[in-house]
């Protein structure tokens, strides 16, 4: 008795609670991307200089973002695990597509235009590629074998170099580290994965060798920023002195001079945490940090609650790929990553990011909210 | 899937696994967070004093410091580009208490046209804060003087001096030169940000698009400590901006000017280069156009009315005119034909006036109505036969004469330091196919051997072969831009020299006796410009047809309309014995090579060895 009033004072029977759970919504991680959502908005607000229309133009996108979520909940897992290898598939397809018309268009291309609205590939990709190697690895005993750790690779690889070529780094490494993730939990050994990285290190001299005159310049901007104060440097330079002349508590909101007075460009999109650092200061920080970790937390959790193993692989991934995306983005506007174009998980205005962002979670709270059904 | 494969024990073995990893990824993402936040706190407490006193009250702004364009010289120092002072009333916008007020009060001072505050009220939507934009452009003695006055009693409101390029020869050379503009859109997306910070104006056409990265020169930048109505305080950080090179062209700005009034009441296009070395003397396309307006912006019904006349004075005849080659062609293929013993200098051929293939009844008639009789190769060239040029085409085939002509550049660009050059058009067997999806007839082999037919050449193209020639076989790459002054270090122009063609020392004493004799003997088709000189001219006059008589009609100058009429030609160098300048001029519509297009060659090969003698 004591136990079911307890459970009802802990969860009230509320009509939302009650909707949100028909909707195979999880409460918590739901919580945790509305709070992300209305920060968005706030800074938003400060940043594009008080223009309702950016305002306008996100919430329609987050709407849309939201209402794909749903409808990818309602999906049972099982369902994206038969229709996996189908998805990559198309997903490649779609990539070549693009690349092809880019090419008879002379110029870079990341979009397919299918009259109504552009449709970018590489976003697909970015979930299609991890369920993949997921579907792929699952039908194996784990730890993968070399075999199987080979043709992961190559699963990895193809659609990491078909966007780089695009060229869209910043894609290419969320892709390739989405791929990397599912491998990382289906157990890949710890002597393989130093291995990999000890490689890399001692690669790096003879990458510098084939790298070409603009690659170069990036790297050498992300070491020395004040070397080239007008050109790329520029970004990294005002980024800085807008996060620290915010301070321990920040200027307060709507208190950025640097992105008012145009200091800081793409206040926006890619730098908008610059703004964020400025207005709300080291505790807003370490805020949105606390944020972003119990959203990452929540979707290791369902991870680990998960029974299937092509449910587990997805949902660490996906939840891993998300850090990725965090740490990416907050790095090169603090200046200890070099900038690639890499959007603020969530906040960033623009790019049909957010949109693949939340289907990510929409698979997540599906693999969740199934799996109380299938035991029952 | 098999899921006998699984085993009990397996399975637990991955569950462990899995959680293993679980912890293990959250602890990689707790430990790379926490270096963000290190940094965070290095950024934000560390650092704070520091970046705050960059950016709270008193903010740093980085200035462009835009560096002066290069002046362009011909060869004899005379400034052909260079920058004028301009005077321009700017406004800040939000250092402006009342802006309607101070406009209107503007507008009755100086006399402004409402179009132009307008046109200001539609540029400053679009600016970003804090900058200024030009209300007036170009203001007079007179306006400044009035404004000056008054001036405390307009805050925000501001004299600003430009540069703005100026093209003293206007017209004259304004195809070579080119001219520079506003950036558009579609070029801030290509050019190089830091570069173009604070930069207006771009080459767009000429040498000035053409060196567009010499000319620009080099930004600096200034560290600019504002307060927060972004009004400069103090200077902390310099670098000088390095002023753009200096070109000193080839070009002979007399010369050239010579051309161009030599072709006056024509259109047409002049080319003189240097042989020895390919230096371009004389570049002249007529109609030209004034480039300076260009600079301020041209007012768009100007604009139309260059682009939409019929003489088309935009186009760069010089570079980009494609015209048929007409007899001017005879020489190289008369060269031809000795090189590949196809007929020998002495070798006479008789002409009736007409040619016919074995088995065809057309007639290829000759320009002379009778025929020039029995003629061996000097005196073809010297009166311009085209009987023995039919014949001699017939014999080398086209396959021959196209591999010829192509060694002499034609049909390809000649690689001339200007940007949007044409390549012509040189026929043969493969280009019909490909672009025809035709097989080559005989009869297109003839025509080809008189200019005339597929074969298209632009002036510059003509000037190079004969520079060739005049080289006797050593390949001239066309140049405009000689030395490149930056600073104290100079540099010279591109690299010139191309390697060279096998000749016959023999065939081509043949070949330039006979282009002597079109300028110096009784019955050369040049002969008027031949006479009163120390020295000899080589030279081969040229007539394209524009329009297409029939067969036994008889072309009759004043009978048809004037754009109908043919192309004059000519070539030439000088002196035949030791060629110094070589020369190509294409008047269009106008008639007779050796009427029209000898006199204007003439003229610049006296006045250049009178120069340098």
């Amino acid at each position: 008795m004591k136990t079911e009033t307890r459970r009802e004072h802990f969860e009230p029977p509320s009509v939302i609670g009650t909707i949100l759970r028909r909707l195979h919504i999880d409460i918590p991680l739901f919580i945790g991307l509305f709070f992300t959502s209305v920060l968005s908005f706030l800074i938003l607000y400060s940043a594009g200089s008080q223009d309702m229309d950016i305002l306008v133009r996100q919430a329609a996108r987050i709407g849309l973002a939201f209402l794909l979520m749903t409808v990818l909940a309602h999906i049972n897992p099982y369902q994206f695990k038969r229709y996996s290898a189908l998805l990559f598939g198309l997903g490649i397809f779609l990539l070549v597509a693009v690349l092809i018309m880019g090419q008879i268009g002379k110029g870079a291309q990341r979009w397919l235009d299918l009259g109504v609205f552009r449709f970018q590939p590489s976003e697909m990709i970015k979930i299609t590629t991890p369920m993949m190697v997921a579907w792929y690895l699952s039908e194996h005993p784990l730890p993968p074998k070399a075999k199987q750790l080979f043709i992961a690779a190559l699963l990895i690889l193809v659609p990491t170099l078909l966007i780089a070529k695009q060229p869209d780094l910043g894609t290419a490494i969320l892709v390739a580290s989405s791929g990397a993730g599912v491998l990382f939990f289906a157990g890949l050994s710890w002597r393989f994965i130093f291995a990999i990285a000890a490689m890399l290190a001692a690669f790096t001299p003879i990458l510098w060798h084939f790298m070409r005159g603009y690659q170069r310049d990036r790297v050498l901007t992300f070491l020395n920023p004040e070397a080239d104060p007008l050109g790329r440097g520029y970004h990294i330079i005002q980024s800085k002195i807008a996060i620290g002349s915010g301070g321990i508590y920040g200027k307060g909101w709507l208190g950025s001079t640097q992105s008012e007075l145009d200091f800081l460009p793409e206040s926006s999109t890619d730098f908008i945490f610059a703004v964020f650092a400025e207005e709300f200061g080291l505790f807003g920080c370490l805020g949105l940090l606390i944020l972003y970790l119990l959203i990452i937390g929540r979707c290791l959790y369902i991870a680990s609650q998960a029974q299937d193993t092509y449910c587990r692989l997805l949902a660490s991934s996906l939840a891993f790929t998300f850090f990725v995306y965090v740490f990416v983005n907050i790095g090169m506007v603090i200046g200890i990553l070099p900038v690639v174009g890499v959007p603020l998980p969530l906040i960033s205005y623009g790019g049909t990011s957010i949109v693949t962002l939340l289907a990510g979670f929409g698979i997540l709270m599906s693999i969740h909210t199934h799996k109380k059904r299938m035991l029952l | 899937m098999s899921s006998s494969r699984y085993s009990v024990k397996n399975n637990t073995v991955e569950n462990r696994l899995f959680l293993n990893r679980i912890i293990a990824s959250f602890v990689v993402i707790i430990l790379l967070t926490s270096g963000l936040i290190v940094r965070l706190i290095y950024l934000q407490i560390v650092g704070h004093e520091h970046y705050a006193s960059l950016a709270k009250d008193n903010s740093v702004k980085i200035v462009p410091l835009v560096p002066t364009r290069g002046i362009i010289y011909d060869r004899h120092g005379k400034i052909l580009a260079d920058n004028t002072p301009s005077y321009s009333l700017e406004l800040i916008p939000e250092q402006i208490p009342n802006m309607e007020d101070t406009l209107q009060r503007l507008q009755k001072l100086l006399d402004i046209p409402d179009e132009k505050i307008e046109i200001y009220q539609k540029q400053r939507k679009r600016q970003k804060r804090f900058t200024s934009t030009p209300l007036l452009i170009g203001m007079s003695e007179e306006e400044l003087a009035k404004f000056a006055v008054v001036r405390p009693y307009f805050p925000g409101v501001d004299i600003r001096t430009r540069l703005v390029r100026h093209y003293p020869y206007s017209d004259l050379a304004a195809h070579v030169v080119g001219y520079v503009g506003r950036i558009n859109e579609a070029e801030l997306k290509e050019l190089p940000v830091a570069e173009y910070r604070g930069s207006s104006h771009i080459g767009k056409l000429g040498i000035e698009s053409s060196y567009e990265t010499e000319l620009h020169g080099k930004t600096g930048y200034a560290e600019i400590e504002t307060n927060v109505q972004a009004r400069p305080l103090n200077t902390l950080n310099e670098a000088n901006p390095d002023s753009g090179a200096n070109l000193y062209l080839t070009l002979d700005i007399d010369l050239q000017k010579s051309a161009y009034d030599a072709l006056e009441g024509y259109n047409g296009a002049v080319v003189a280069i240097e042989v020895k070395t390919g230096g371009v003397l004389v570049f002249a396309s007529r109609p030209g156009f004034d480039p300076n307006p260009f600079v301020v912006g041209i007012a768009n019904d100007a604009y139309q009315a260059l682009q939409s006349s019929e003489d088309q004075p935009l186009y760069n005849r010089a570079l980009r005119g494609l015209y048929p080659p007409g007899s001017t062609v005879k020489p190289f293929v008369a060269l031809a034909g000795l090189e590949y013993d196809a007929i020998s200098a002495q070798q006479k051929l008789f002409c009736p006036g007409y040619y016919q293939l074995p088995g065809v009844s057309h007639k290829y008639r000759d320009w002379k109505k009778g025929g020039h009789g029995s003629v061996n190769l000097n005196e073809a060239i010297t009166e311009s036969c085209d009987v023995y040029f039919y014949r001699l085409a017939a014999t080398l085939g086209i396959d021959h004469v196209h591999d010829f002509l192509q060694k002499f550049g034609f049909g390809e660009k000649t690689g001339i330091d200007l940007v949007g050059e044409k390549a012509g058009l040189l026929p043969s067997r493969e280009w019909k196919r490909n672009q025809k999806n035709q097989a080559w007839y005989p009869g297109e082999t003839l025509i080809t051997g008189i200019g005339q037919g597929y074969h298209q050449v632009t002036p510059l193209q003509l000037a190079r072969a004969t520079a060739t020639l005049a080289n006797r076989g050593s390949i001239v790459t066309p140049f405009l831009v000689d030395k490149i002054v930056t600073g104290r270090a100079t540099r010279s122009g591109p690299e010139t020299h191309k390697g060279s063609i096998p000749l016959k020392s023999a065939n081509i004493n043949n070949i330039i006796a006979a282009m002597v004799n079109v300028v110096h003997s009784g019955r050369g088709t040049a002969k008027s410009i031949g006479r009163d000189i120390s020295y000899q001219i080589a030279g081969k006059t040229g007539t394209a047809q524009v329009f297409n008589i029939k067969q036994n009609a008889k072309y009759n100058e004043n009978d048809i309309d004037f754009k109908l009429r043919d192309h004059a030609l000519f070539i030439s160098f000088a002196p035949a014995d030791n060629p110094k300048i070589a020369v190509a001029v294409v008047v269009e519509n106008g008639g007779h090579g050796g009427s029209v297009a000898a006199p204007i060659a003439g003229k610049i090969i006296k006045q250049y060895l009178k120069d340098n003698n």
